[in-house]
């Protein structure tokens, strides 16, 4: 049974595993596949069009599902290995051990945003950004350059305290639901805030250029765990008849065979090292 | 990049929303809105000036073309009508290659560059762009 962890607490093997599937994944081309994937929704993902991945009720299911794939990519590279997650209300600095040279490697320099350290800096010849939208092909960061703070353990809680799941008009103007607000396009903005933290690709369309990615939305992931675990009366909504969103039990592309339905527990598939 | 040249393309920001008279949405949405330390400076009333309605009620902006730190930057509705889905009927052009933008349903806009951040239109957004392309080129999508 596949165990996520606390990036923070990975002994050095477990760091290096990781980090090696990360790199063979990327070598034999299938990293690259899920980058592709993943911009091409978030492009088509449109407030008042056909929307699956982002700003829509099924952010939340999707990228759970899209973890899970790319947790089994790595697992075919080494069974050992499960995502992290990157809690970013505990680990909220530049100097976190998660941007040390033996793991992410750090911020970039300020001519270029390069990152100039770790097993994803360029120089080592192992990280090309082959998937992107302008001329740079080099790993780039600029660590609380775009928004200073992360969000704090008190704005989670807030979120975390909200009743209803989503609401309408089921995009990312739905003002009282937990969804949106987890997301970030209304409150306090805990997701997107993130991503603009990081900086670099991770504030792009092709954001899991950036290892970073999947820690972050291991983490968002594990906020909507336990969410659940605080309101178990309250459903994933909508549940029916909603236009250009995915109702519970629709299914979600580009898979197809998957619903939000077979979403919601996620102990079927991975648990947590803590609640 | 340099924290005081984003605050910079975000002041620009700032001006554009008071000019269309959205500070009070468009801020709510952003990461970098007053609540994280940045204040909206006070609008000069000569960007965002429309050039009519949509279907959703919402302006379309004006076109635009102008020289924003070296890079020629260029807005306007997009060929065919302004039914052009989610990205607003909009096009934009950084030295000639297509940014992609989106409309937010407020009427905000994202885009590719800048996609976790909300701008109030596409001359924000283009301008912030800029910013973070520190002199590179976009290319489409490999
Ligand atoms: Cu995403
Ligand atoms: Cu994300």
């Amino acid at each position: 049974m596949t165990v996520r962890k606390n990036q923070a607490t990975l002994t050095s093997d477990e760091k290096k595993r990781f980090v090696n599937a990360l790199l063979t994944l990327k070598r034999n081309g299938k990293y690259d596949a899920f980058v592709t994937t993943h911009n091409a929704f978030i492009m088509s993902d449109g407030d008042d069009t056909d929307r699956v991945g982002h700003r829509s009720p099924s952010f939340l299911p999707w990228h759970r599902r899209f973890l899970i794939e790319f947790e089994q990519a790595l697992q075919s590279v080494d069974s050992t290995v499960a995502l992290p997650y990157w809690d970013w209300t505990a680990d909220r600095t530049a100097t976190s051990s998660l941007w040390a040279a033996d793991f992410l490697g750090g911020t970039g320099r300020s001519r270029d945003g390069q990152v100039m350290d770790g097993p994803f800096a360029s120089s080592g010849g192992q990280w090309a950004i082959n998937v992107r939208v302008d001329g740079r092909n080099y790993l780039r960061r600029a660590l609380g350059a775009g928004v200073p703070q992360l969000p704090t353990k008190a704005e989670v809680d807030s979120v975390l305290a909200m009743t209803t799941y989503d609401e309408a008009p089921w995009n990312s103007q739905s003002t009282g639901g937990f969804r949106n607000h987890l997301e970030g396009w209304r409150g306090v903005n805990l997701h997107n805030r993130v991503h603009v933290w990081v900086g670099g690709q991770m504030g792009t369309g092709v954001s899991p250029n950036d290892p970073v990615f999947w820690m972050h939305h291991a983490f968002v992931d594990k906020l909507w765990a336990q969410w659940q675990e605080r309101h178990p009366a309250s459903p994933y909504l909508p549940a029916a008849g909603t236009a250009n969103v995915v109702d519970l039990r629709e299914t979600m592309r580009p898979w197809n065979n998957v619903t939000p339905a077979d979403m919601l527990d996620h102990k079927k598939f991975y648990t947590f090292d803590a609640a | 990049m340099s924290r005081l040249t984003r605050r910079s393309a975000l002041g620009l920001t700032a001006t554009a929303v008071a000019g269309l008279g959205l500070a009070g949405t468009a801020y709510a949405a952003t990461a970098s809105g007053p609540a994280n330390g940045v204040v909206p400076a006070a609008g000069d009333g000569h960007t965002g000036h429309t050039g009519g309605m949509d279907h959703t009620g919402h302006a379309t902006p004006a076109p635009f073309d102008e020289v924003y730190q070296g890079r020629r930057i260029e807005g306007a509705p997009a060929q065919g009508g302004a039914h052009g889905g989610h990205h607003g009927g909009y096009q934009v052009r950084i030295d000639g290659k297509e940014l992609h933008v989106m409309r937010n349903g407020d009427g905000t806009w994202i885009s590719v560059i800048n996609h976790y951040e909300t701008f109030a239109n596409p001359r924000a957004v283009a301008r912030a762009a800029v910013v973070e392309l520190q002199g590179a080129t976009l290319v489409p999508l490999a």
